[in-house]
């Protein structure tokens, strides 16, 4: 390992050393890079492969040819014991709605901080930070008591509430608005004569637009893979998230299972991720630091 | 006029206070009276055995001694650990030597955009189906196995799923290829803010390579290699998706990939909950300890931005 970062490490020193050695050590860097690369990919493409073949086949070993029979394995699955469609609407319903309310609410909580003056508002921001790290799995024996208290039990409101107080969205929005949202811009539309509220929302609203987007994907994400604490209120099978069922499936006879089927599921979980990913990936990759951590 | 223009700005700040009306309705609702609600049940002993329900009885600190005296928790505690750092170890070593190379410019990478496309992707994978690919692919009679015989490597079918290393060695290498894609990024983000100068003048000193390395790009990256150790222990501790399917919540086997927040959640299933009261805030104090730190590392500079 020493050797490695001897080798491929920042400096000017590089300019003294011989061309030849800089080519031998882009190689090594893309030879690592490419098997990088293979070893993130490989699961996918199996998990592809499998997907598209039946039971049969795939009891009969393992080939890199995918079949053809990735069809009927969706159409077993859309009309198999779990009801995946039902869990795929309910995992985008509390992924979209959570991902809306909390980059709404973050931006406006970071505005309160950005734009005012009130007495406290230090006190304020230190508290946010200071609450930042705590893990939702502490408080979730408090969570789980106060929905079943409000008979709220297989209801997505206090999932998609419950994301209106994001510290971290909140943090890095506060980041983004110290370099992107000029003060003078509110003045100015003050003195026009436009209301607070309508400020917020006319003006800097859309001026974050690009940090809005970053946060929307992320909490979308993280709430479509959330499985902790869904799965201590959702218990109705009509109301379940797709990570909940993948755990049905798991906790499940599943030898029994066609197995075709298992692998379109995992891949019906996966692969519309995968895919918006791929589509968005330049927002994401390029706003991962623009706020997020103190450089 | 002076004192008009004092009365619209107090009128103006007070809107700083209406905006923040929606995060603090929806912390105190649901984070802060859960927190206190919480805490409250592990002085409890409140348990469900058989069909009778036994108490809530206020017990004191009875929940937190059985807690700490049962071996479990310091069991699972442990198991924790060792995922971590079997984790974190091959993660740190592997996203510092990447963001070194993407970040030196005499190497001129090319295709950077779709290298770092590549390795953040795993990072958004729904952990608990990741898992599930993982446990179908490694199972007795799965992909990898069979791969495996047909290279001649092994004659018989490894059976991954019922040896303790195994078994740990696969959710580590899960967790390390979920992260190091973000880990990486931010320990660039790092890097990228090491003045060029400094490489210069201690070439000129006739430094080598490994004593930039270790004399200054590591201690300029102090900060921000404490705070991703930091954020990544605290994760860490939170482990659960990946073993809770891996080996369908029973973290066989003999519970060697149990983690604090499966047997939390084990406790919260059984509807004990003094005990998983008591857990979570030792988990929480845990936490908070941790936190601590990276605030002092990062978040402190950002407060005193604020006047």
């Amino acid at each position: 390992m020493a050797d490695n970062f001897k080798k491929n490490k920042p400096g000017v020193a590089d300019e003294a050393v011989p061309t030849t050695s800089i080519h031998i050590r882009r190689a090594i860097a893309y030879v690592v890079l490419v098997l990088v690369t293979l070893m993130c990919l490989f699961w996918f493409l199996i998990l592809f492969i499998n997907a598209t073949r039946s039971n049969g086949e795939l009891g009969r070993g393992f080939t890199l040819i995918p079949g053809g029979h990735l069809t009927e394995n969706l159409n077993n699955l859309f009309h198999g014991t779990i009801p995946v469609v039902r869990g795929m609407i309910n995992s985008l319903v509390i992924a979209t709605l959570s991902a809306a309310l909390c980059t709404y609410f973050s931006t406006m909580t970071a505005y309160a901080i950005q734009i005012y003056d009130f007495v406290g508002k230090k006190m304020v921001f230190t508290f946010i930070l200071a609450i930042m790290m705590i893990p939702t799995q502490v408080t979730a024996l408090g969570f789980v008591n106060l929905v079943s208290g409000m008979k709220m039990e297989d209801n997505f409101f206090p999932l998609i509430a419950l994301s209106i107080a994001s510290p971290a969205v909140f943090f890095y929005m506060k980041q983004y608005m110290e370099s992107n949202l000029p003060g003078s811009l509110i003045e100015a539309a003050r003195i026009d004569g436009a209301g607070e509220f309508r400020i917020f929302n006319t003006i800097a609203l859309p001026l974050m637009r690009p940090a809005i987007a970053v946060q929307a994907i992320f909490t979308f994400v993280a709430s479509w893979n959330n499985y902790f604490v869904p799965s201590l209120i959702l218990h109705n099978d009509n109301m379940k998230t797709l990570p909940i069922q993948i755990a049905q499936l798991r906790a499940a006879d599943w030898l029994k299972f066609d197995m075709g089927q298992v692998y379109a599921m995992i891949a019906f979980s996966i692969f519309p991720v995968i895919i918006v990913y791929l589509i968005l990936s330049r927002n994401i990759v390029g706003g991962l630091t623009a706020g997020g951590v103190k450089e | 006029m002076e004192k008009t223009k004092k009365g619209n700005m107090a009128r103006l700040n007070r809107w700083g206070l209406i905006f923040l009306i929606p995060f603090t309705i929806a912390f105190v609702v649901f984070q802060l009276v859960p927190l206190v609600n919480t805490v409250y049940n592990s002085f409890f002993e409140n348990y469900r055995s058989g069909l009778k329900q036994v108490g809530p009885n206020f017990i004191g600190l009875e929940n937190y001694v059985s807690l700490l005296t049962g071996g479990d928790l310091i069991l699972y505690f442990l198991n924790t650990m060792i995922l971590w750092v079997m984790c974190f170890i091959p993660q740190i070593a592997l996203s510092l030597l990447l963001s070194a190379w993407f970040t030196n410019p005499s190497l001129r990478l090319r295709g950077q955009r779709f290298f770092k496309t590549v390795i953040y992707l795993p990072n958004l994978i729904m952990a608990s189906a990741f898992a599930m690919l993982f446990f179908t692919l490694f199972a007795d009679s799965g992909p990898i196995n069979n791969m495996l015989m047909q290279m001649g490597l092994i004659s018989e079918p490894y059976s991954f799923l019922t040896h303790i290393w195994s078994v740990r060695g696969l959710v580590a290498f899960m967790n390390c290829l979920m992260w190091f894609g973000n880990t990486t990024i931010l320990l660039m983000a790092g890097m990228m803010g090491i003045p060029a100068d400094m490489y210069e003048a201690a070439s000129v000193d006739g430094a080598s390579p490994t004593q930039i390395f270790f004399r200054i790009t590591m201690p300029l990256l102090k900060p921000i290699f404490i705070y991703v150790m930091i954020t990544s222990l605290i994760g860490g501790l939170q482990l659960f998706d990946v073993p809770q399917i891996l080996t369908n919540g029973t973290g066989d086997p003999v519970r060697s990939s149990m983690t604090l927040i499966m047997y939390l959640n084990k406790h919260l299933y059984s509807k004990n909950f003094g005990m998983a009261g008591a857990l979570s805030v030792m988990l929480l104090i845990l936490t908070g300890i941790l936190s601590l730190i990276v605030f002092r590392v990062s978040a402190s500079d950002a407060v005193k931005k604020v006047r």
